[in-house]
């Protein structure tokens, strides 16, 4: 057993970590993969820091599940490259199939077999007559992971069918840790689990992994989960990676609009943008980075902004939607002065519809009028987007 | 895989591509004259007037036993759900050999729909009682809450998801028809199949008995075709997750009594009948026909070529399951059509065929064990394919996969992992072809080595010769062979209705 590693938390960093470093665990360059007539991925490089924990996210469809697949050595690639510590293992004539990539994997469902009871499932990959001690080895082992998963030893009996589901995906990642794997790879392993169980499951699960120091890819459709799990994001989209990096990065600074909108809820009004100022129906809004000048998309993200006696954007309430801890409020925006003597052609001077979040529901009722500011950057995109 | 899977539906066409040859080569003058024959024409009208009564009743008794069984407040219905599936267990010929014996008289039409109607209506009664034990009841309730009553319920609702489950029981009993020698040939009834039987039987292989059999692989070909449409694109799946609600029973009461007799005549006469007078031949037959110096060889010959048969079929199954499990497509699906299509082929097409076949291409081959198991594996196909799918199902590659993630390598992976997993079903696909081989008669009389004798044909030889209590034994042996056969299509019927 490795000593745990002390996992990187998700801080903002100023450069977004896309950077192929050579001494990278995994290295994925370039891979395509066809299914029939159909391009599943069309060109995707990745790299993958040692230790590190990398969620692959994106809509169904994308393609992440084959990238996936890909990595573990289910599938070819077509053309392309995957190297495992500097070592390819597929690609440029080289293969090494799964059962030699000395890969973890937990499918979906966790796919336990189900002739065998937990702690056969559990010792499954073990190798009784190569372990010292044998028999009684396993047995002590099976035990030892089943404890690191949070299961009581006792459930080594049972079979699968026995267990929860949020049970039998603790045991299906006992057993893909039992032969201390280097690379770990979670294909949506809690999307069959309902929502508390999921939550829980995946704290527990990305804490035993971080104990382990393995190296992590999770397969995901949940952009939350996503945020949370990993301390790098890659956002996948119609078989190509739209952007890696950073939770906060990819969150906070989304690479493309339709990035932004798969992270999140998203704010998005046409702005005319001057060096790093842009104005738009919610006044001048300092910009990150500019990709352009003139007219440009705006993102902002809803909890950016906020309701304040003082503010000085004012709107009024549409309508609203209660879900208890907070209130989602749709609000018609007016025109500031400033804005209003500007608003041209550039951009619209008012009238859109923008949705924000507030915890006080008796705060925002239809016909009300609120004043609004604007906290932090926004993000622009240029309006080809 | 795909290699060997093509082998087999190759293989698996030279029944029908024998009856397509045959019917060319005769020439079209020729096939006509054998076929508008007064001859033909008595024996299509015996064997339509025998679909059109035989159908329609097993249709009504499986549907009504099935019903009652199923869906209303029917005292002991767990015993009655297993004893309405029983007749199934007596074969076809001992079925009318038992009726012989009751009323010797008997022949002609009326007693062949009687006796095909008694031993055929469990072919429907299975997969409607497996149905209606899977049907969603909560589509029921929301038809009464919609204001149908229970009558209306049933025909505007509950029967049209019965379809699939009727369309495919009919179309077994129209194949079983069909494909009936022995019990129609004991009642001196006249089919296609025991026209062609006769024919073989003096001519040996004439063209006459060719054209028959042109004959009766179009009408086998005409019901498929007659099933595929009338069972339609429409699918019955239950939508949505959660725990079913269980069906509610429709109280009897003053037709509880009614629907006891109902079901007490229904099956004395299709099973305790039968059991009756094969008990009564026993003990008026004595110790005698126990030691009769056939009857050990008779059921060791039997269990050999079950044995033999089922290993062969399960072998050859696997690969055509493998690929409509874990590649569907066109291919597969035409794989599957081909094997459907030789599954409908009567034992007696088969059998001629290979007769011919052998004859004429491989001399060596005729009348050897290996063409006889290579005819089992033809006409029992089906049986091994049907259960080897449904274990192949439930062994998803994911757990393949899932072994080589855990270091074992890709065929260490399939030992371990998939076919373990599909030992079970295999198994059961093997004892169901086990127990058919073990009854089969037409085939096994044609293509048997000289002096072969199977619990089958011996039943057979003895009761051609009227000694009914010497054919007794091996009638009760077939009927015991035959129960657990019964019982695991029962079960596996309930398993495959959820699917």
């Amino acid at each position: 057993m490795t000593a745990p590693s002390t996992r990187r938390l998700p801080e903002p960093r100023v450069a977004p970590s896309v950077a192929a470093t050579t001494n990278s665990h995994l290295q994925i360059t370039d891979v395509t993969k066809n299914f029939g007539p159909q391009a599943v991925l069309r060109g995707v490089n990745l790299s993958v820091a040692k230790g590190g924990t990398t969620a692959i996210v994106g809509p169904s469809g994308s393609g992440k599940t084959t990238l996936l697949r890909l990595i573990a050595g289910f599938e070819h690639p077509d053309t392309g490259t995957i190297s495992l510590n500097g070592t390819t293992v597929a690609g440029d004539g080289a293969w090494l199939p799964a059962h030699k990539r000395q890969i973890g994997y937990v499918a979906q469902d966790g796919a336990l077999f189900p002739h065998l009871t937990v702690g056969q499932n559990v010792a499954f990959g073990l190798n009784a007559a190569r372990l010292e001690g044998g028999r009684r080895a396993v047995n002590a082992r099976v035990a030892e992971l089943l404890e690191m998963v949070s299961l009581d030893a006792s459930m080594a009996k049972r079979r699968p069918h026995q267990l929860s589901g949020g049970q039998q995906q603790r045991v299906a990642l006992a057993r893909a840790l039992a032969r201390e794997p280097e690379l770990m790879l979670l294909d949506e392993p809690f999307s069959a689990l309902d929502a508390g169980l999921r939550v829980a499951t995946r704290r527990a699960v990305a804490k035993v992994l971080a104990e382990t120091g393995v190296t992590t890819i999770l397969v995901t459709h949940d952009q939350a989960e996503a945020l949370s799990f990993a301390d790098q994001v890659a956002v996948m989209r119609g078989g190509k990676l739209a952007q890696i990096g950073n939770p906060f990065v990819v969150y906070t600074r989304p690479a493309d609009r339709a990035t932004a909108e798969f992270l999140g809820d998203a704010v998005i009004l046409d702005a005319w943008l001057e060096g790093t100022l842009a104005t738009c129906s919610l006044g001048a809004i300092p910009v990150r980075r500019p990709p352009a000048q003139g007219r440009v998309q705006l993102m902002l993200r809803p909890e950016q902004i906020r309701i304040a006696e003082d503010g000085p954007i004012r709107g009024v309430v549409v309508d609203t939607d209660y879900f208890g801890p907070e209130t989602t409020v749709r609000l018609k925006l007016n025109v500031p002065k400033e804005v209003a003597e500007h608003a041209d052609h550039r951009y619209p001077g008012g009238g859109e519809v923008i949705t924000i979040r507030h915890w006080n529901a008796s705060i925002a009722r239809p016909g009300m009028e609120l004043c609004l500011r604007v906290v932090g950057e926004a993000v622009a995109f240029p309006m080809d987007d | 895989m795909s290699v060997l899977a093509v082998l087999i539906a190759l293989f698996s066409l030279v029944p029908l591509g024998y009856v397509a040859y045959m019917t060319v080569a005769t020439g079209w003058d020729t096939a006509v004259g054998l076929i508008l024959r007064p001859r033909v024409g008595e024996l299509l009208l015996n064997t339509l007037l025998l679909m059109a009564a035989t159908i329609p009743l097993c249709l009504l008794l499986g549907v009504a036993g099935a019903w009652l069984v199923e869906r209303t407040s029917l005292r002991g219905h767990r015993i009655w759900a297993v004893l309405l599936a029983a007749p199934l267990a007596v074969p076809a010929f001992v079925n009318s050999y038992a009726w012989v014996s009751a009323i010797p008289s008997l022949g002609g039409l009326w007693s062949g729909i009687l006796i095909s109607t008694l031993s055929y209506f469990p072919l429907v009664y299975i997969p409607a009682a497996a149905t209606l034990s899977r049907l969603d009841p909560a589509i029921e309730q929301s038809a009464a809450a919609l204001g149908l009553g229970a009558w209306r319920t049933f025909f505007r609702v509950v029967l049209p998801q019965l379809r699939i489950a009727l369309t495919g029981g009919a179309l077994l009993v129209g194949l079983h028809l069909l494909a009936e020698y022995g019990a129609f040939a004991m009642i001196r009834f006249d089919t296609f199949t025991t026209a062609i039987m006769t024919q073989y039987q003096s001519t040996f292989n004439g063209a006459a008995g060719n054209m028959l059999a042109s004959v009766l692989v179009f009408f086998c070909l005409l019901l498929l075709v007659a099933e595929v449409r009338s069972r339609g694109t429409a699918r019955y799946a239950r939508i949505g997750s959660g725990v079913q609600a269980r069906a509610l029973r429709l109280p009897l009461h003053a037709y509880q009594l009614p629907a006891q007799v109902f079901l007490l005549a229904l099956t004395a006469l299709a099973f305790g009948l039968p059991l009756y007078y094969v008990i009564r031949w026993i003990l008026a037959g004595g110790a005698d026909i126990w030691t009769a110096s056939e009857f050990l060889p008779a059921l060791l010959t039997t269990f050999t070529y079950g044995l033999a048969g089922a290993a062969a079929t399960t072998v050859v199954a696997f690969p055509m399951a493998y690929l409509a499990v874990r590649h569907p497509g066109w291919f597969s699906k035409s794989l599957e059509l081909s094997n459907y299509v030789t599954s409908s082929m009567p034992g007696i097409v088969v059998a001629l065929a290979f007769v011919t076949v052998s004859i004429r291409m491989v001399p060596g081959m005729y009348q050897t064990a290996g063409l006889l198991v290579a005819a089992y594996v033809l006409l029992f196909l089906p049986r091994a394919l049907v259960n080897l799918r449904a274990g192949l199902a439930q062994a998803p590659k994911e757990l393949d996969e899932a072994a080589q993630a855990l270091g074992k390598p890709p065929l260490l992976a399939f030992i371990r992992v998939t076919l373990r997993l599909t030992a079970p079903a295999a198994a059961g696909g093997a004892a169901l072809v086990f127990l058919a081989i073990a009854n089969e008669l037409t085939a096994t009389l044609l293509l048997s080595p000289n002096g072969t004798r199977t619990l089958a044909t011996e039943f057979w030889s003895k009761s051609s010769e009227i000694d009914y209590a010497g054919a007794a034994p091996y009638a009760l042996l077939m009927i015991l062979l035959s129960a657990p056969m019964t019982y695991l299509l029962f079960q596996q019927s309930k398993k495959v209705a959820g699917q």
